[in-house]
């Protein structure tokens, strides 16, 4: 299949950055949004030009490296799904595709189409972790959870801090990606130690980023590729709100 | 609280509580229309003598007015910090944008607010402060006479069924959002709460619109 497609170009961070349009033919249904970039760059490489900067780590869907903005979709039509998951057969022969990076303040350009997340490792350095005794691993069923908690627990572990919730929140809000940490330990018995200090943390980390905030608009869990629940920024505001007036006594 | 931004949004969710609260005790009032002339007059001067001999003339009306200003203040002071905080959160826009969720209640949140702002300040202009907009000739201190005047005229009427519609929508966004933003909601109660709010976003409007809609049809004259 043929494709025309608009990529965002930007040589570095101060670069102002501009559109640049392609012609791209020869592209296999088959082949993912990624490697049908990785073809885009072999054409550029021939005609001597840059190649087009993007990340990308597993492409198996579950590192969180990857993620574009496909015709103001993030990871493009396909829910549930990483970019590099998406596969071409879901677009047209001649389709006009365009390709953008996350646009947040928190996740400036650094080149191309990849963005720096750093401000996502922040937010977890401010409590998405537990205080645990090291040495030998423990016996598994040492601490024992009910199903259903661990069921809760592991749908907001699935989160791989992509990114695509904050750059699909017309409010550019990190609420989705910052509850999913706070729901993931606050649902294990091995969370509840920090649990609230977590809460508090990294909510303020959170605004201190630069993310705006939450109005329970759902885009973050419409486009996020493990599809992690609005339930669980309820869970964060109940939590926060705790925290804040002292409240944590359960 | 005041400082994060989930602080101000719980602020919002208060002080919106504050003002459903309010437009039921008013929708409540206006329906008193189809008591009658009398009970209905009799109705709007018992807010003035509410709570006598205790309470001094005029004074829980003035408590009433002064919780609502600072409600409806702070309310707005949050939504401005918020729609700043979101502004700032991305200063380049996308050349293609697709809102991957929410409707048209959604959407319409931010302006429709301001929307209503407006509406208010109309209407009490209108009602409150006496200014001469819009009104016909009533009879001075006849409450009732007042209302079946200014719904006689059109534009006053399709101004207020339009401010209805704007009262709808931002409910039917914004009771959902209290649940959620308070941290109450949760997957077992994520349809009551729907249904909940769903139904308040159209009860209010339409409890608002049979007053108006009596006197264009006569009912009420």
């Amino acid at each position: 299949m043929k494709l025309h497609l608009r990529v965002w170009r930007q040589s570095s961070a101060d670069d102002r950055g501009r559109f640049e349009d392609h012609e791209l033919d020869g592209v296999s249904p088959d082949s993912s949004f990624l490697e049908m970039l990785d073809l885009l760059n072999e054409q550029l490489l021939e005609q001597r030009k840059m190649p087009v900067a993007f990340d990308h780590d597993c492409r198996e869907g579950i590192c969180g490296m990857c993620g574009l903005m496909i015709d103001g979709v993030a990871h493009g039509p396909v829910p549930g799904h990483t970019v590099c998951q998406l596969h071409m057969r879901h677009f047209k022969d001649g389709d006009r595709i365009v390709i953008e990076p996350w646009r947040v303040a928190a996740f400036p350009v650094v080149q191309d189409l990849v963005v720096d997340r750093g401000s996502f490792d922040r937010i977890l350095q401010r409590g998405g972790f537990i205080s645990f005794a090291t040495g030998t691993a423990p016996e598994a069923n040492s601490i024992l959870i009910p199903k259903d908690r661990v069921d809760t627990a592991m749908d907001a572990a699935t989160c791989i801090g992509c990114g695509a919730c904050a750059a699909a929140c017309p409010n550019g809000s990190a609420t989705l990606f910052t509850a999913a940490k706070i729901g993931h330990l606050g649902h294990l018995p091995q969370g509840q130690p920090e649990r609230y200090r977590r809460a508090i943390g990294m909510v303020e980390q959170m605004d201190a980023e630069g993310f705006g905030g939450c109005t329970n608009v759902g885009a973050c869990t419409s486009v996020c590729p493990k599809e992690i629940g609005q339930d669980f920024i309820s869970q964060m505001n109940r939590d926060y709100r705790r925290a804040v007036l002292g409240r944590t006594g359960d | 609280m005041w400082r994060s931004l989930i602080g101000k949004k719980i602020i919002m969710a208060g002080t919106g509580l504050i003002w459903i609260g309010y437009l039921l005790v008013h929708m409540y009032g206006n329906l008193k229309v189809f008591a009658g002339e009398e009970a209905f007059n009799h109705y709007a001067e018992s807010l003035r003598t509410l709570g006598e001999p205790m309470v001094g003339q005029g004074h829980a009306l003035m408590l009433a007015r002064i919780v609502l200003t600072l409600s409806l203040a702070t309310h707005v002071w949050a939504a401005i910090v918020l729609t700043r905080a979101a502004q700032q959160a991305r200063p380049t826009g996308y050349a293609r944008f697709r809102q991957a969720s929410g409707n048209y209640a959604t959407i319409t949140m931010r302006w429709g607010g301001l929307a209503l702002g407006l509406f208010i300040l109309y209407h009490l202009a209108h009602l409150t402060w006496n200014v001469p907009v819009l009104t016909g000739e009533y009879e001075p201190g006849n409450t009732f006479d007042k209302l079946v005047v200014g719904f006689n005229n059109p534009v006053n009427m399709v101004l207020y069924l339009l401010a209805l519609v704007a009262v709808g929508l931002h409910l039917w966004h914004g009771g959902a959002s209290f649940f959620q933003t308070m941290g109450w909601r949760t997957a077992a109660n994520r349809q009551p709460i729907r249904f909940l709010t769903g139904a308040l976003a159209v009860a209010i409007p339409v409890g608002f619109a049979v007053v108006p809609l009596a006197v264009a049809t006569g009912l009420v004259a």
